[in-house]
């Protein structure tokens, strides 16, 4: 329903902003947060992230946000994942060494191809690996904002919902139960990022998740 | 593929777009809360906003229009202008700015690109250059000009591009000192020069006339993306039109 809270995770990442808006745009009540409380009573919860992945798991950590993450993970509640947001599901990040992440999902967030430009910035398509009801009014190969430098390389490809070319065919959609992740910003996506938010708002508020 | 991005740019003085030639001779010519929607509508990639009056009060003026813009618009917002530490770097980016572009404080200061960099990450630091064509034995050579193009630094822009990237920055704001606000097109010996000299995203500025120019900066400078500011505010082309123009030429292109 139009009108609920949803959480936005804040643990100082900044950009927070624009997710909320996003939100607030589509009638919902964003409240960006780091109050266990407030995440844990939302109706659906957004992970947004930018930086690099280090600060983003010492963030995660001192905030008491990464338990409250992977209870909402074991309690199957929906959440969506940006960006950075999507790469600390993963096990850990070759970003700047080498960093233990979340590892909600199998795999390792990795570097990009040294061949293309990085940051990998700007409008890219995303090839629909499977229907599903985040993809509704959404068409095949619609373009979505990139930016970051890494990618998510889940193990398991049932996870992969959605793929983008860029010097390789990288994972941009993950989904798995009711967690969403997309690589690139669906905030900043125009119209189709609005859609993409109300598909997955709707779908959590509707208790959707899980029959398809 | 990832597509080449068309970013109307909005000068803003005083709350106001205004547009002129060189960097001088300023013309009102809108609101940019309205100038942000409507090219929002028309399938702009990004938008960037330039204080080019860059006091202190028309910072604040510019946070209450990116706060505004940030509401109804839904892609990538780079401010600059002006922005001297990453005090004023924060202050953009919390009122909904996704990048903030630095220029003469990169120039006087290259540590805040690192500093920037480091707090906010490389992806809302964009160096802008402003480079100036100088007379050299060995081929064409481009200083950096700061100040709003009013003081040569001496400093070479290829060396400086190099050195920005290094330091952190995620992009690069070019804009030819020369071509500026003449529509005879961009300087694409420059725009190429720096493209293939730097691993990161370079938007081509200056000069843009007519649709075969971006399509040039594109194709022939090796630009990321293209910045044009009277073609789209006089509305002698629309975006959508731009689009199909590079779209029939094989430039792959959002739409």
């Amino acid at each position: 329903m139009k009108g609920e809270m949803i959480a936005i995770i804040d643990y100082g990442a900044g950009n927070l902003r624009s997710v909320a808006n996003a939100i607030a745009k589509l009638g919902y009540q964003p409240r960006v947060t780091n109050n266990p409380g407030d995440v844990l009573s939302a109706a659906a919860v957004i992970l947004p992230g930018v930086g690099a992945a280090a600060d983003t798991m010492r963030n995660l950590a001192e905030s008491g946000m990464s338990e409250v993450i992977r209870q909402l993970i074991s309690e199957e509640r929906p959440l969506f994942a940006i960006c950075m947001g999507m790469q600390v599901m993963l096990q850990g990040s070759e970003e700047g060494g080498w960093h233990e992440c979340l590892g909600v999902i199998p795999g390792i967030v990795k570097r990009l191809s040294s061949e293309v430009k990085i940051p990998h910035m700007g409008w890219n398509q995303v090839k629909q690996r499977i229907a599903h009801p985040i993809f509704d009014a959404i068409p095949d190969e619609a373009n979505f904002y990139f930016v970051h430098s890494y990618y998510a390389d889940p193990d398991d490809t049932s996870v992969v919902a959605g793929t983008t070319d860029y010097g390789v065919s990288m994972c941009s959609v993950m989904i798995k139960g009711n967690l969403v992740a997309t690589q690139f910003h669906p905030e900043k996506s125009g119209e189709y990022g609005l859609r993409m938010y109300s598909n997955f708002l709707q779908m959590a508020l509707k208790g959707r998740f899980g029959r398809c | 593929m990832l597509t080449k991005r068309i970013i109307p740019c909005l000068d803003v003085t005083q709350g106001r777009v205004v547009k002129g030639t060189s960097f001088m001779d300023l013309r009102d010519v809108g609101d940019p809360v309205e100038f942000a929607a409507f090219y929002y509508k028309e399938g702009a990639d990004e938008l960037v906003f330039l204080d080019i009056g860059a006091t202190p009060e028309g910072r604040s003026t510019m946070v209450d229009v990116v706060e505004r813009v940030s509401k109804q618009v839904f892609i990538p917002l780079t401010v600059g202008g002006g922005l001297r530490n990453t005090h004023d770097i924060r202050r953009m980016l919390e009122a909904g700015a996704d990048k903030t572009a630095i220029n003469t404080a990169a120039v006087l200061n290259p540590q805040l690109i690192g500093n920037g960099a480091k707090k906010f990450g490389s992806q809302c630091i964009v160096v802008a250059i402003d480079a100036k064509r100088v007379i050299s034995a060995d081929g064409p050579k481009w200083e950096v000009c700061t100040h709003g193009g009013r003081k040569q630094t001496g400093i070479d822009a290829t060396t400086w591009a190099k050195q920005a990237v290094a330091l952190g920055a995620g992009e690069l704001l070019l804009t030819s000192w020369d071509a500026d606000g003449h529509r005879t097109g961009y300087d694409l010996e420059l725009t190429r020069t720096i493209s293939e000299t730097v691993t990161v995203p370079v938007i081509a500025s200056g000069g843009a006339g007519n649709l075969k120019h971006l399509y040039q900066a594109l194709a022939d400078g090796k630009a990321d993306a293209v910045l044009a500011a009277s073609i789209f505010h006089y509305q002698t082309y629309s975006i959508h039109q731009a689009k199909d123009y590079l779209a029939e030429r094989g430039v792959p292109v959002r739409k």
